[in-house]
């Protein structure tokens, strides 16, 4: 019913829906077994029922889950392997294995796929950072994930509620998923009996064991059992890591290696050929070989009629092959009443025949339906008897997907006869499929919206459509687990349906669109285009289907950019040049000399936290220019680097800046939007900021956030630096903060003690650069190309050291030497580098003051007004004069000087000229006459000006 | 056939004198620029140069470009860019962005404004444009995305630059010098100030971000220059329609300038400032008498404009004022004789003209009291006196505190040329105490 109400006001309301419902979790029935060493009781199934809604979920291994994590919009995505809880009953833990979404792959890894990713594709996680043991009440929903081949597309009409997995993803590279990952994994989650005496240290122990003490000291399991229960073989390897994380005392390196190990052996696993499962199946579908090569042929084609007329020739072969038709004879009627007309959809059916021949037995000796709805309930239940039973995996899948078709008939017309028997993702959706199709119930949603000459209610279609939507979703959810032929053939049949054909077309511009987005995140603005390039950084399909389980936000604008150039820009042509470049500030060094030690701190600092999963404050302070933000940034690329190495887990980069917000509060907005992409109010972020750095989420990554202009941050009440140093210290939040600003005791200056407590004593300075330091950075930047003379060097960075150590100064100053030594007339006795002259004369410019030579350059009156303020001055021996006391004075100096006087308007115009220079200081000009009158300079300045002028 | 030449040439006058009017009213008032700057040749060498890097190798740059008002700082800006678009690579390479600090007097507008001129608004579509918070980080974002190699250039052109350093936090400084500091879009910032201080405004890591590149513009013209630039904006350019025309009116100019009188107004005006600006006012008034019955300029006619332009505002004012509120004024006068500057109030002032009516027994000027108090206020309105402490409405207006805002020389001067100024009122102004 919850999901119904959802996919109902499916959007806006999502939101809310999910942060008001509270889910009850329950375990199904008692536990299935128990483990005496690590008091653990292991459940087949939870029942998850939303308060104040009726129906509830059932939950069962081997099921693909959203699992509630910071993202709203996008839950994580894992495969249930198992439930087990505590001797308390307390705690309801399971075990997953982890999908990873698009939208969670790092924004630089992206490229790597090679691809634009599709908007629902998920990629199987074969990582080591994630803890693969969750709480099982954060898992929220089912969710269909469907296995696409790596050479198949995606199937257009992307349906909702369903993801694909196409790819793996070991946090470096996309490799091809072995469909057999995909299929055998539910058997050891179902059966863990079985499994048990085939390896004596069975992986799901094991993978329990390293929750205790034991951990990685497992011993490889025989290939056999490894490829049998290979999922869960696979899960010991992130076990291992993430147990590394929490625990201390274990190297990160050793469970680095060792996870890497395990990932490697699994995919040589998958790579050898053909698994079990798939053997299996085959030589299950070869029993009927001509149709299955036939249809197989026919879905590739999709021809319609050709479809047609093999389908009927199938259906009659169906029915006249003894062996498959054990049961299929009812089949096929059904099939073809409503089927429809072009449906490829037929094509799985005899597979599903095959299933039913040898599956049935028990299936059917259970049930007590009518025909049609024994035909349609049969696979249903083959799929827990299969589940129950054990069978080998390859095979519990294959008719899993097979009965899409009938199902949906079954579902239809039967939708209100409660099953409890059917899979649970079936117990979920029942009662609104119930509830909705009383409105249609005699005739089959795809004939109803497929053959539009019946006459129907809008209203009736629109319910039927969307019943056909969410068997749709079910079908493709079973059809995960098929092979490649199956899928070519299941796949076109979705396109004729027309319920999808809207959503066909939006695909397909949201694929084209993908494609210029994918072009234009990697080509961008090298090409000559002179629209500014309109590249949606979200994936449009979010607005294009609203269907998609994410929540449309309003549509993020297409990310601006500066149009690029119409000719590219020239490289630099001779030395000078090159060194210019080179010392631009922008340019990025190859190394950081001089912040050695430093960079090590900090590295230190980072790489324990990150390595710990625990969290920390950093507070640096440096006077402008001494390289903190650069180290920081060369800090994190070697972080970076090293957990692309493996070296070390992966995490996050948040950067924000005082400077760069509006509002101290405008923070908690930016990071949000740089962890998860969401867009909120300051406040809704600091909520959601909160939650997320204060629960326990799975699959946490440490965050590490750079702070940079700290003191910009300040508001009264401190709430935004109070909240930034004290999410470090939350047990869940893996966050590290390095804070960044000028003085070095801003803590105990500007913060309140609750603050400056929680930023902890961690604290580094960086002090301004010697000017050795300055040399070696101006040597290093020019990397043996040979633009200045050495004495020029060291004068500059002398004289820099000197005043502020500014590494900016020093560069820019050294940058505008270069031009002086190529714009000055080259002297036969210059050698063509940049000399001591040009290095003075750039010297003088930035740093010699101007107030000299302004007054040199002033006009008599304006020289003579000067000369007054100071006689005045020294007539009041004060500081200050109004401006008719100077006027008095300028008119005498006038007379003395032999000039005319000036009338008081001009000397008001005279007096302002020297006030916006700022030669002087003024009051209001309103205040006129009365206006008092300050000197900007010091008299001696003035007068040894004025002196030097006469002269 | 002499006759009808003379006839052609006096029907060129008319026209002559027009286009005169055109070119020389173009040149004072609508800022034409130049060919070539004149001075400061070495600082336009120096921004060209520059700017042209940013165009064409993409590198990031900031300059401030400081001198006096009417220095000619913008001049040397329109003039480098018009250069620089006439180069061929920059022609279509470059993006312009211009600000005032007059105009966008918070970085909220000036961000509006920079979205506007870089047309990035048309990206976001019909989307209404956000919060200030939004808005910079969309700009942010924009420039971020650039890099030194493809993106366009963008000069940004900070008038009143030192306006902008008022803004909260400087964060646009802040962030476009940042920018022009870290590889993204390459970007170019000059800022035009008179302030000399300007640097000191800015807040040190603002400070830190700025290259330190400063373009003065103060000028060493000698009075010689001065003069050889006033002959020059007077002169006709020498594709003028009418030869003889053209001849005529350049001898007249030089002979004027070489006029005794005319250097020694021109000298004065030098000496009040060196600056065009004023320059040009002067001689749009000067140019403004010359007509079809007077073909040329007369020395004249500039001393009458130096007189016009020279004139005191505030004895103009006084030649308007009644007898009456001429001798509250020197009542005044005498007031702040007496206490040395200090503040009067109206009965004060009453008191003493008062008895300066006493003394003269058989005056004219005996009005009543509210008569006088409606006079004292119409100066208040002038803002010839000026209340001290605000407008304080508790204090009852004969006893509100005032200053007198005139100089006793403007007094004395405008009594002098006060028509009609009766003997009396002038010896009571001439005579040392009331």
């Amino acid at each position: 019913m919850q999901h119904s109400v959802q996919s109902r006001c499916k959007i806006m309301v999502r939101y809310f829906t999910r942060l008001r419902v509270r889910r009850v979790y329950k375990w199904d029935g008692t536990p299935s077994s128990f483990d005496r060493k690590l008091k653990t009781y292991f459940f087949d199934s939870l029942n998850i029922s939303v308060e104040g809604q009726p129906g509830m979920t059932t939950v069962t291994p081997g099921q693909y889950v959203l699992i509630e994590g910071d993202n709203e919009d996008n839950p994580f995505v894992a495969k249930l392997l198992k439930f087990f809880g505590d001797e308390s009953n307390q705690q309801k833990k399971a075990l997953v294995q982890w999908f990873v979404r698009v939208c969670e792959v790092p924004h630089n890894k992206k490229k790597l796929l090679g691809r634009s990713p599709h908007p629902q594709e998920v990629f199987y996680y074969l990582g080591h950072t994630c803890d693969n043991e969750i709480d099982a009440e954060s898992i929220l929903n089912t969710v269909q994930v469907q296995y696409v081949p790596v050479d198949a597309p995606f199937p257009e009409p992307g349906i909702k509620d369903t993801l694909y997995v196409k790819l793996s993803w070991d946090t470096k590279t996309f490799k091809d998923l072995d469909p057999a990952l995909m299929q055998d994994t539910p058997v050891p989650a179902s059966t863990p009996p079985r499994l048990k005496p085939a390896s004596p240290c069975s992986p799901p122990a094991a993978a329990l064991v390293s929750l205790g003490s034991v951990g990685r000291k497992m011993p490889t399991p025989d290939p056999m059992v490894m490829r049998r229960a290979g999922s869960v073989s696979r899960t010991r390897g992130p076990v291992s890591a993430s147990k590394a994380g929490n625990n201390e005392a274990e190297s990160v390196h050793s469970a680095a290696k060792l996870s890497a190990s395990k990932t490697l052996s699994t995919k040589r696993r998958g790579s050898s050929g053909v698994t079990p499962g798939v053997r299996k199946k085959l030589q299950l579908s070869i029993g009927d070989s001509p149709e299955k090569i036939m249809s197989r042929k026919d879905g590739l084609c999709e021809l319609l009629d050709e479809e047609v007329d093999s389908e009927k020739a199938l259906v009659t072969k169906l029915n006249s092959s003894p062996r498959s038709l054990h049961h299929g004879y009812s089949l096929s009627p059904v099939r073809s009443d409503h089927r429809p007309p072009n449906s490829l959809g037929g094509y799985p059916l005899k597979p599903t025949s095959i299933m039913l021949d040898r599956l049935s037995p028990t299936a059917l000796g259970e049930q007590d339906f009518s025909r049609d709805m024994l035909l349609g309930m049969a696979p249903l239940i083959l799929e827990d008897e299969v589940f129950e039973a054990g069978l080998p995996t390859g095979t519990a899948k294959t008719p899993k997907k097979r009965q899409a078709t009938p199902r949906r008939k079954y579902f239809h017309e039967k939708a209100t006869t409660p099953s409890r028997r059917k899979d649970s993702a079936m117990t979920a959706r029942e009662p609104s499929l119930g509830v909705l199709a009383e409105e249609d119930s005699e005739s089959s949603p795809m004939q109803l919206v497929v053959t539009s000459s019946r006459s129907k209610r809008k209203s009736a279609q629109l319910v039927a459509s969307r019943i056909r939507k969410q068997l749709n979703l079910m079908g493709d959810a079973q059809e995960l687990h098929s092979d490649d032929g199956d899928d070519d053939c299941f796949t076109p049949s979705k396109k004729d349906l027309h319920h999808s054909s809207e959503e066909d077309l939006e695909d397909e511009e949201v694929s084209k669109s993908e494609e210029t987005a994918g072009k234009t995140t990697r080509g961008r603005l090298r090409r000559a285009s002179t629209t500014p390039a309109r590249t949606p950084r979200k994936p449009p399909s979010k607005k294009a289907t609203p269907s998609t389980p994410r929540t449309p936000r309003t549509p993020r604008h297409a990310t601006p950019s500066i149009p690029s150039r119409t000719l590219p820009a020239r490289k630099p042509g001779n030395v000078l040049e090159e060194a210019r470049a080179r010392l631009h500030v922008s340019s990025v060094p190859e190394s950081l000399p001089c912040r050695e030690q430093e960079f090590q701190d900090i590295y230190n600092f980072v790489e324990s936290k990150v390595m710990d999963g625990t969290g920390g404050c950093m507070y640096i302070s440096g006077v402008p220019g001494t390289g903190k933000t650069a180290t920081v940034h060369e800090v994190i690329r070697c972080l970076q680097h090293a957990s692309d190495m493996d070296e070390i887990p992966t995490f996050r980069f948040v950067e924000i800046n005082g400077m760069k917000m509006t509002d101290p509060h405008q923070a908690y907005v930016q990071i949000l939007q740089k962890l998860t992409d969401q867009k909120a109010t300051a406040d809704h972020a600091a909520a959601l900021l909160e939650k997320m750095f204060s629960n326990p989420a799975p699959k946490k990554e440490t965050t590490v956030l750079l702070v940079d202009e700290l003191d910009l941050l300040w508001t009264r009440k401190q709430n935004v630096m109070y909240n930034l140093f004290d999410w470090p210290t939350r047990r869940h939040a893996r966050l590290v903060v390095l804070t960044i600003a000028n003085t070095m005791d801003l803590p105990e200056r500007i913060m309140i003690n609750r603050v400056a407590s929680r930023l902890g004593l961690t604290r580094m300075s960086f002090q301004p650069y010697s000017f050795k330091q300055l040399q070696q950075i101006i040597t290093s930047r020019l990397n043996k190309v040979k633009a200045f003379e050495e004495d020029a060097l060291q004068l500059v960075s002398r004289k820099v050291a000197a005043l502020s150590g500014d590494a900016r100064r020093c560069l820019d100053i050294c940058r505008r030497a270069t031009e002086i030594c190529e714009h000055s007339a080259p002297q036969p006795s210059s050698t063509g580098l940049v000399g001591m002259s040009h290095v003075m004369e750039a010297l003088d410019e930035m740093f010699s003051s101007s107030y000299i030579t302004a007054i040199r350059c002033a006009s008599v009156q304006e020289q003579l007004f000067l000369r007054a303020v100071l006689a005045e001055f020294r007539r009041l021996g004060l500081e200050e004069a109004t401006f008719q006391q100077v006027f008095v004075q300028h008119r005498a100096l006038c007379r003395v000087e032999g000039l005319q006087p000036l009338s008081v308007s001009e000397g008001l115009a005279v007096c302002q000229r020297l006030g916006a220079c700022r030669l002087l200081l003024l009051e209001a000009s309103r205040l006129d006459v009365l206006q008092r009158v300050r000197l900007n300079v010091s008299q001696d300045d003035v007068l040894y000006a004025l002196k030097a002028d006469r002269a | 056939m002499s006759k009808r030449k003379v006839k052609e040439t006096h029907m060129t006058v008319g026209e002559c004198i027009s286009q005169v009017q055109t070119i020389l009213r173009q040149r004072f008032c609508h800022q034409r620029l130049p060919e070539k700057p004149m001075g400061i040749e070495s600082q336009h060498k120096h921004l060209l140069e520059l700017l042209r890097r940013t165009a064409v190798h993409g590198e990031s740059n900031s300059v401030l470009i400081v001198g006096p008002r009417g220095s000619g700082k913008t001049m040397l800006l329109k003039c480098v860019l018009r250069d620089l678009l006439e180069v061929k690579d920059v022609n279509k390479n470059v993006l312009q962005v211009h600000l005032n600090g007059l105009l966008q007097t918070d970085d909220r507008i000036a961000l509006k404004e920079i979205t506007r001129q870089l047309n990035l608004e048309n990206v976001v579509g019909d989307k209404v444009f956000g919060s200030f918070a939004e808005n910079l980080a969309f700009l942010l974002e924009a420039l971020k995305k650039g890099d030194r190699s493809s993106s366009r250039p963008v000069l940004f052109i900070l008038d009143e630059f030192d306006l902008f350093a008022h803004h909260k936090n400087q964060t646009l400084l802040y962030n476009l010098l940042d920018v022009s500091q870290s590889a993204q879009a390459p970007v170019a910032v000059i800022g035009l100030t008179c302030r000399l201080d300007v640097l000191e405004l800015l807040e040190k890591r603002v400070k830190s971000r700025f290259s330190h590149r400063q373009i003065h513009l103060l000028s060493s013209l000698s009075f010689r220059q001065y003069l050889d630039n006033v002959i020059l904006q007077l002169s006709l350019p020498p594709d003028f329609a009418d030869a003889k025309f053209f001849e005529e009116w350049n001898d007249s100019i030089k002979r004027l300038c070489k006029d005794k009188s005319v250097v020694d107004v021109l000298e004065k005006h030098y000496n009040s400032s060196k600056d065009f600006r004023s320059l040009h006012l002067l001689l749009m008034l000067v140019l403004s008498q010359v007509s079809v019955c007077k073909p040329s300029i007369k020395p004249t006619d500039l001393l009458e404009a130096s007189r016009v332009c020279v004139a005191d505002s505030k004895a103009n004012i006084l030649h308007g004022l009644s007898v009456l509120e001429l001798c509250l004024i020197i009542a005044m006068k005498h007031l702040s004789d007496i206490y040395e500057g200090e503040p009067f109030n109206f009965q004060m002032v009453h008191n003493e003209f008062k008895k300066f009516l006493q003394r003269k027994s058989q005056s004219i000027y005996n009005f009543d009291k509210p008569v006088v108090m409606k006079a004292f206020e119409h100066l208040q309105q002038l803002e010839l006196i000026k209340s001290v402490d605000g407008s304080t409405g508790k204090i009852h207006k004969e006893y509100q505190l005032m200053k007198l805002m005139l100089d006793h020389n403007q007094i004395m001067e405008a009594l002098q040329k006060y028509p009609q100024c009766p003997t009396d009122v002038k010896q009571w102004a001439l005579s040392a105490f009331g």
